[in-house]
């Protein structure tokens, strides 16, 4: 009875090289197929979905003339311009009003007031105070990266466990030591998760701030080839943003690792 | 048998730390808690001092006071006549559970706690702390890569490295399976021994304080009040089979549980 039931288990079991390979690569295929499906034989528009091959075809007329290179290039500095600036800010006034009770109390109803304002909502101060170029840009990235950096740097310092404080306290660790040796590293788990949210609200700040205004960057990119109807472009554009973002995330995941060896993770099972 | 008695008369000098009256009162005017009720009792250099008592009599609180970490309470407690108002090094502690940090090494982890000015000797002094537990080799290691009693073994290492006066121990071994309890015993008596110092170590275990005290104070339940101090005059090694060791034992538990 036994066996039975095991071979009949086995057999609705996927082979081992679908299982593996496939897991992965299952559901964009399938993406993959669909829309090759939908946009071949006129059943949409090109304009409104052009087909993998001609998106294809665009990705290489772009990457061959440059342009890609040249927008991304130009939405890169900014991202990094302003995700510096935003972690320079987010990790030194977190660890301020962190460590200062009375620092916090006095600022926490202005950053109330100031958090749930959209980044994107003072483009048209950002633009007046520092022109629509690369000023405004910069200052939205660093805005909509600062609140996830800042936040979680505070989170961080202030989820420190009471018993190591206390440890702290009986061998009476001076101020100092106490900070680089227990509250930094204990909070580095959040800092760099406050960091990898930071980085992906930067890469999407820069793009609306594009898309908004100016001559260069991906979002740029993405506007211009829409008033010129060039679909394939804006898809190129958009797949690119995305590629571009991941990278930024696995790096910083790679570096989360690394940092933070001493603790293990969770796989979700 | 002399220097059983050389300590025993040498006990009887100046005390070094000095309990009078300790209360200990939770919550605000409305609903208080009474945690510990007009303890008094001192502690002599190189004693071994238990207390004994069940869960939920204030044993812990007690040690916290001693400890430094709860200014707010009522009485005197003074060592070596200065009267306690906070932590201080010359009071080492070794919480239940292990308490090191997680992202040092061993040797970090010892070099959080030593408080030392020349550079030089710091290194040499914590090998020579990780020697004394027993965990050479294990200097680089994390607190991950360590069993429990290793882990305590360190925290034993923290607590000493300062060379206190007083060693405070609450409920170390409480979190140690039987095996490991049994031999932390034997090596806390060991390092006890070789560092000449004055212990007060917190249990709930019967056995384990008539292994290893001089004297053990008997806490009753809430509010602990001292309803009894044991001298064990058993010399050591304590053998935990003979008779002696089984009477005291028995005197202990028909104390505690009779009520």
């Amino acid at each position: 009875m036994e066996t039975v039931l095991r071979r009949s288990f086995k057999e609705y079991r996927l082979p081992t090289v679908l299982n593996t390979a496939g897991k992965k690569w299952f559901a964009p295929v399938l993406l993959l197929l669909m829309w090759h499906w939908i946009t071949t034989g006129g059943r949409v528009k090109p304009i409104l979905l052009p087909s993998p091959e001609s998106v294809l075809w665009a990705l290489v007329e772009t990457l061959n003339s440059g342009e890609l290179a040249h927008h991304l290039g130009a939405s890169l500095v900014r991202v990094l311009e302003g995700f510096a600036l935003a972690a320079f800010l987010g990790i030194g006034l977190g660890m301020a009003l962190g460590l200062s009770p009375l620092l916090s109390q006095m600022t926490e109803g202005i950053i109330q007031l100031l958090r749930p304002i959209p980044p994107i909502a003072w483009l048209p101060l950002a633009i007046l105070w520092f022109g629509i170029e690369e000023g405004s840009k910069v200052f939205i990235i660093t805005l909509g990266a600062f609140f996830p950096i800042f936040l979680n740097v505070l989170q961080g310092i202030r989820q420190t466990n009471e018993k190591v404080v206390e440890v702290a306290r009986v061998f009476k660790v001076p101020r100092s030591k106490f900070i680089r040796k227990v509250i930094v590293p204990g909070s580095m788990p959040f800092i760099v998760a406050g960091l990898r949210i930071g980085l992906g609200y930067a890469w999407m700040c820069v793009v609306a701030a594009e898309l908004s205004g100016g001559m260069s960057g991906i979002g740029y990119m993405l506007m211009d080839s829409r008033a010129l109807a060039q679909t394939d472009r804006v898809l190129v554009g958009m797949l690119a943003i995305g590629v571009v973002g991941k990278t930024m995330d696995y790096v910083l995941q790679r570096l989360e690792r690394k940092i933070i060896r001493w603790r293990s993770f969770y796989n979700g099972t | 048998m002399a220097e059983l008695l050389q300590r025993h008369l040498g006990s009887r000098g100046t005390p070094l730390l000095i309990l009078r009256n300790v209360s200990k009162k939770y919550g605000n005017s409305g609903q208080e808690l009474m945690a510990l009720q007009d303890l008094s009792f001192s502690v002599f250099p190189r004693e071994f001092l238990c207390i004994l008592g069940p869960s939920g009599c204030g044993k812990t609180t007690l040690l916290r006071i001693i400890a430094g970490l709860e200014p707010d309470y009522q009485g005197t407690v003074t060592l070596e006549g200065e009267p306690i108002s906070g932590p201080g090094l010359e009071r080492g502690v070794v919480f239940q559970e292990h308490r090191l940090l997680p992202w040092l090494t061993v040797t970090e982890n010892l070099e959080l706690a030593l408080h030392k000015s020349n550079n030089g000797g710091k290194r040499e002094l914590i090998r020579s702390y990780v020697q004394l537990v027993g965990l050479s080799g294990f200097e680089d290691a994390y607190p991950s890569q360590l069993s429990g009693g290793m882990a305590q073994r360190v925290a034993i290492a923290r607590a000493l490295i300062n060379k206190p006066k007083l060693l405070l121990m609450d409920e170390p071994f409480g979190a140690l399976d039987a095996l490991t309890r049994l031999r932390m015993q034997q090596e806390i008596l060991r390092i006890w021994e070789k560092e000449k110092t004055t212990v007060l170590l917190v249990t709930h275990d019967i056995e384990e304080a008539v292994y290893l005290g001089d004297k053990i104070i008997v806490l009753s339940q809430r509010p602990g009040t001292i309803k009894r101090i044991v001298e064990v005059n058993i010399p050591r090694p304590r053998n935990r089979s003979e008779p002696r060791f089984l009477q005291v034992r028995r005197q202990i538990y028909d104390e505690l549980v009779e009520k």
